[in-house]
C-alpha cells in the first residue's frame, strides 16, 4: 500500500525537533557526565568563594573610556603600593557608568569625562558630593584616517560632499559626544554633520571607526588620538565652549570608603597627576 | 511613538530581507546536503552551523574585518562606490548569517524525511528533475521549511550583536528595535527604552501567533 500524501507530511514533522537538536548541539544522554559535571560545578562555586574571601579590599572604580590607559597604569602604581588591595577597573561611557551606579553596580569610586555625567549622579544622590574633585583636563580633536588626504581648516569643512560618515560619541550617553555637539552648534554646522553622523557607543569606539577607515574623521580627546598614532592623525584641534574638565569621587553607597577616598587622593597627588601628565591629560583648570 | 515606529519597520525590513536571502540559500544548499554523498558532508554542515553557536561578537568582528572598507571583500565593493558598514544592508547580512543555520537545519531535515518512492514515482511519469523538484520535493518538504524561516525571521528581528559592530548605531537609518533599546537604556532614557521594549514583545507575540496560524496543529493535520 502507497503512504499518502498526508502522513508523510506527519511524519516528517514529528521526526523534525529530535533531529533539529541532535544535529545542531549533540547533547551527551550519558549521565555519569552530569554527576561529574555536578562534582567540578560545587568545587568551582568554592573556589569562587576561596578568592573573593582573599581579596577583602577590592575597590571598583568606574572610569570614563578615555581614561583607559591612562588609569591602568595609575592602578598598577597604586595597587604596588597598597598591597592587599585590588583595584578593578570598569571602563565605559561616563553616562553608561553613571546609570549603573544609579541602579546600584557596586563601584566605590566615579571618575567623568564631563561634569554633567557626575552632576546627574549627583542630582541622584549616589554620590558622596564632599569627595568631588576635578583632577584632569582634556581637549577636543578631530582626527581622520592616517593614509586620508583630507585637511579640514575648520569643522565646517565637515560638511563638504565628500566627507560621508563621521562619528562621535552618542551625545545622549557619551561626554565626548555632547563636546562634539557643543562645537558643531556654535560653529552652525550640527544640522548637515549630524546627518552624516555615525554614533558610537563611547570614545575609544569613535577613535576605531576612525583608524579602520570606515568613517571619514572622527571626534575623540587629544589624549585618545594619541594611543593610536600610527593609524590616525590629527586634522584639527577643535575650540569647545566649555573646558573639558574630568571630576573624580567616592560613591556614597561605597563599602570601601576609606579605601575609595585613598585613591581619589592618589590620583590627585603628584605621582598620580605625573602619571595622568604621561598620557597627555593637562592638570584641571582651577 | 516616532522613536518606536522607525526602529520597528527597521526590523522588520532588515528580519525581511534577511529570511528572504536565507531561505533561498538554505533551500538550496540543503537539498545540496541532503543528496550529496560525501564524508565531508558532515564537516561543511558543522561549519555552516557555527553562526548557531558562536557569539554575534565574534561574527560581527569576521564581517567586520571582510566587509570593513579596508577588508578583503570591502574594499573591492568600494571600487563599486558600496559600502556595508553602517548602512541597513549591512545589518541584512549580519542577520542573514546569524539565522542561516536555522533554516539550513529545518530544511534539511525536511529534505531527508521526503519519501524518495514520490520522486522516483514522478521521474517514471517522465517529469524533469526540476519538475521533480519544485513539484514534488519542495512542496512536501515546505513545513519543514516554512518552521525554519519563521525561527530565523525570529532570530533575525532580535539580532544585536553583529548588527552593532556591523551596521552601528545609527537612528533612523541602522538603529534597529534590539539596538534601540540597548541605546535608550545607556542613555538612561527609561520612558523610550519602555516604549520600545513593549512594542518589541507585542511584535514577538503577534509573529508567534501568526506563526501558529501558518503551522496549523497536529491534530488537525492528522485528521483523514
Amino acid at each position: 500500500m502507497q503512504p499518502s500524501t498526508r502522513q508523510t507530511v506527519r511524519l516528517n514533522r514529528l521526526s523534525l525537533y529530535p533531529r533539529l537538536y541532535y544535529d545542531t548541539l549533540s547533547i551527551p544522554f550519558d549521565l555519569s557526565i552530569v554527576f561529574n559535571l555536578k562534582h567540578s560545578l560545587i568545587a568551582a562555586v568554592f573556589a569562587f568563594t576561596l578568592q573573593s574571601a582573599a581579596h577583602a579590599d577590592e575597590i571598583v572604580v568606574s572610569a570614563a573610556a578615555s581614561l583607559t590607559n591612562a588609569f591602568k597604569a595609575i592602578g598598577d602604581a597604586y595597587e604596588k603600593q597598597h598591597p592587599g588591595t585590588k583595584i578593578l577597573m570598569n571602563f565605559g561611557a561616563s553616562d553608561v557608568l553613571m546609570q549603573q551606579i544609579v541602579k546600584g553596580a557596586p563601584a566605590d569610586v566615579f571618575a567623568s569625562a564631563d561634569q554633567k555625567a557626575m552632576d546627574k549622579a549627583v542630582d541622584e544622590k549616589v554620590i558622596a558630593t564632599d569627595s568631588r574633585r576635578d583632577f584632569a583636563a582634556n581637549s577636543l580633536v578631530l582626527i581622520v584616517p592616517k593614509d586620508s588626504t583630507f585637511a579640514p581648516a575648520s569643522v565646517k569643512d565637515l560638511t563638504a560632499a565628500s566627507v560621508k560618515r563621521v562619528a562621535y560619541g552618542d551625545p545622549a550617553s557619551v561626554p565626548v559626544g555632547r563636546y562634539t555637539e557643543g562645537a558643531l552648534k556654535e560653529a552652525g554646522v550640527w544640522d548637515a554633520v549630524s546627518a552624516k553622523g555615525v554614533l558610537a557607543a563611547n570614545v575609544r569606539q569613535s577613535l576605531d571607526y576612525v583608524a579602520r577607515g570606515e568613517v571619514d574623521a572622527g571626534f575623540v580627546f587629544s589624549t585618545d588620538a594619541a594611543v593610536m598614532p600610527d593609524r590616525v592623525k590629527v586634522a584639527l584641534s577643535v575650540p569647545t565652549q566649555k573646558s573639558i574638565t574630568y571630576p573624580i569621587a567616592q560613591v556614597a553607597q561605597s563599602k570601601h570608603a576609606a579605601e575609595a577616598q585613598q585613591f581619589i587622593a592618589y590620583v590627585l597627588s603628584p605621582d598620580g597627576q605625573k602619571t595622568l601628565a604621561q598620557f597627555g591629560f593637562k592638570p584641571p583648570v582651577k | 511613538m516616532d522613536q518606536a515606529w522607525i526602529p520597528l519597520l527597521l526590523s522588520l525590513k532588515v528580519a525581511g530581507w534577511a529570511t528572504a536571502i536565507d531561505v533561498v540559500l538554505g533551500v538550496a544548499v540543503a537539498f545540496g546536503l541532503s543528496r550529496w554523498r560525501s564524508s565531508a558532508r558532515e564537516l561543511v554542515d558543522s561549519l555552516l552551523t557555527l553562526p548557531l553557536v558562536m557569539p554575534p561578537t565574534v561574527l560581527g568582528y569576521y564581517l567586520l574585518v571582510l566587509l570593513g572598507r579596508r577588508g578583503v571583500i570591502g574594499a573591492w565593493l568600494d571600487k563599486f562606490d558600496i559600502q556595508l558598514v553602517f548602512t541597513w544592508q549591512g545589518a541584512v547580512i549580519a542577520s542573514a548569517v546569524v539565522a542561516f543555520p536555522l533554516v539550513l537545519k529545518s530544511a534539511r531535515t525536511a529534505f531527508e524525511t521526503v519519501d524518495p518512492q514520490f520522486e522516483r514515482a514522478a521521474r517514471t511519469l517522465g517529469v524533469s528533475e526540476a519538475a521533480v523538484f519544485f513539484r514534488v520535493t519542495l512542496p512536501l518538504a515546505a513545513r519543514g521549511i516554512l518552521a525554519g524561516a519563521l525561527l530565523a525571521f525570529a532570530r533575525a528581528l532580535g539580532e544585536f550583536g553583529a548588527t552593532l559592530m556591523i551596521a552601528g548605531n545609527l537612528p533612523g537609518r541602522t538603529q534597529t528595535l534590539s539596538v534601540a533599546v540597548y541605546a535608550a537604556v545607556q542613555a538612561g532614557d527609561d520612558s523610550t527604552a519602555n516604549i520600545l521594549v513593549i512594542v518589541t514583545s507585542v511584535t514577538c507575540v503577534v509573529i508567534l501567533l501568526a506563526a501558529g496560524r501558518l503551522l496549523p496543529q497536529r491534530s488537525t493535520a492528522s485528521v483523514r
